[in-house]
């Protein structure tokens, strides 16, 4: 575990999202937006993404930069999808492991250029993270920079996202492809990182902008006010966590953490065990003839009830079979959802299981996942 | 501000109580269902149960946060706000209005220890620092 900060962080937006009237929560040592009651909002921004289009201030997001002659060497030996497939411009879902196969963190791994990747990163593992691809990197002819401070990442996330980004920058955003990224001029700023990437099941982009109060809140403002007659609204980090939930898009510490192995979370599809090497091959080689002790399932309570994270499991005896990872109301789906951790025998859609709640177990049914599916465009 | 009725008495944990007699109707202040956001589940007790106060009687959840709720005074459900199985967001819309459940006071003296509507907006003026 990372040393605690005594220090809350801020965002280059924190004064903004006060001034939205923002509902402010500290999440991962950082001061961050939840909701935004004057837009609404969980329920309306949540909304809005899946419909519309909504505007995060995701600076909180960490990103190190990977350079020189054996940079995609040292980006296939500490992350598990084969970055050699990555054309210039392209980006992947992948994660950095442990030698035993379990989590360091999930990452978004982008090429940038010929010799150059780009990592995006979690807010709670930033530094943990840096260390880890730095003292793993060593031996490679490349440099590791974080870069985290230097950027305010927003998103602009929903099936109009690419309307409202239109409007801001001379990229042609139609030629950009779902994980693919670009550099254009963004709001007169010349150069911008431009990705279409996301953690809401939608469509939607990235954009890096300097991280400078001034140039960041001048940014944040023209996002806003060209997504007006779209009806673009902020935000927060509670529509964040459900849009990605009922796209059972994995959270660290919840679905994915230093104890829960790539197989145990569902994400064999994102790791390349062909790849002649990586941190974690050999134990997730062991493990996957081993077979598995739990593994991740999408719950739909049956019975009234919302199941929370690290509430219990139970079988149909209320013996306690596993635990719940993440759970809520899912705003667009209209049901009450949750990820959680089982064993494979109770893994089969449409078994039954029980889930604790304030002491009684309440029934829930294991259903397909994603719970939520965009229909897809690009 | 929202205004806190002067018939209703409070509790810190922010509940309200209406007595009319040896009865009295309970729900959460405007206060509590703003701190919640979005309410998406209410949990109360059924009817004939006992409830006590300063114990839980039940729960309201909103998207992101679950809240216990606190009996302001003792005594036995004798209605149950069916309505908000379905439309939990009554709350939100109007939580003054929108009421969790009647009971009938065991011991209706309990209500002399509660806050006043006064006193009330000026704990959640302290609390919230707005």
């Amino acid at each position: 575990m990372e040393a605690t900060t005594a220090t809350i962080r801020k965002t280059a937006l924190n004064a903004v999202h006060r001034q939205l009237g923002a509902k402010m929560v500290e999440f991962n040592g950082w001061d961050m937006p939840v909701e935004y009651p004057r837009f609404g909002g969980i329920m309306a921004e949540h909304n809005a993404v899946r419909t519309g289009v909504g505007i995060f201030d995701v600076s909180h997001m960490g990103d190190i930069l990977l350079s020189g002659p054996e940079a995609l060497s040292a980006v296939q030996h500490i992350s598990m999808n084969d970055a050699s497939k990555l054309s210039i411009g392209q980006a992947q879902y992948s994660a950095l492991l442990y030698p035993q196969g379990t989590f360091v963190d999930d990452v978004i791994v982008h090429r940038l250029a010929d010799e150059q990747y780009l990592l995006v990163i979690n807010a709670g593992t930033r530094e943990k993270d840096f260390s880890w691809v730095h003292s793993n990197t060593r031996q490679f002819n490349c440099a590791a920079e974080h870069l985290s401070d230097e950027f305010t990442q927003i998103a602009i996330q929903g099936p109009k996202g690419v309307d409202l980004l239109q409007k801001l920058t001379d990229a042609e955003l139609s030629k950009v492809k779902f994980y693919w990224i670009t550099r254009g001029t963004v709001c007169g700023l010349k150069n911008i990182l431009i990705a279409r990437t996301g953690y809401t099941a939608e469509d939607g982009f990235e954009i890096y902008v300097p991280s400078d109060e001034a140039t960041s809140e001048r940014v944040w403002n023209e996002v806003l006010a060209a997504g007006k007659d779209l009806g673009a609204i902020p935000c927060g980090l509670g529509a964040r966590n459900t849009l990605r939930l009922e796209g059972k898009l994995p959270l660290y510490g919840h679905e994915i953490s230093d104890t829960i192995n790539v197989w145990e979370a569902g994400l064999g599809r994102f790791c390349k065990m062909d790849k002649p090497e990586f941190i974690g091959q050999a134990a997730l080689q062991s493990a996957q003839a081993a077979g598995l002790k739990q593994t991740l399932v999408g719950l739909q309570m049956v019975d009234r009830g919302i199941a929370r994270d690290g509430y219990k499991v139970l079988d149909s005896q209320n013996k306690e079979i596993g635990y719940v990872t993440s759970g809520s109301y899912a705003p667009f789906l209209k049901k009450n959802i949750a990820l959680a951790y089982v064993p494979p025998s109770f893994a089969e859609v449409g078994s039954f299981v029980n889930v604790e709640i304030r002491g009684q177990g309440v029934k829930a049914q294991v259903v397909p996942t994603p719970f939520y599916k965009r229909s897809k465009k690009n | 501000m929202p205004s806190y009725p002067s018939e209703f008495k409070y509790t810190k944990e922010h509940e309200w109580i209406k007595p009319e007699g040896g009865n009295a109707t309970i729900g959460i202040t405007s206060y509590a269902q703003e701190s919640l956001g979005d309410i998406v589940f209410v949990d109360a007790p059924k009817v004939g149960s006992e409830i006590t106060a300063g114990a839980t009687f039940g729960s309201v959840e909103s998207v992101k946060a679950v809240s216990d709720l606190f009996a302001p005074a003792s005594g036995t459900v004798t209605e149950v706000n069916a309505e908000l199985a379905t439309a939990p967001e009554k709350i939100n819309q109007d939580a003054h209005a929108a009421w969790l459940v009647k009971i009938k006071l065991k011991n209706p003296a309990e209500l002399d220890s509660l806050l006043s509507a006064a006193d009330y907006e000026k704990f959640v003026a302290e609390e919230g620092g707005h």
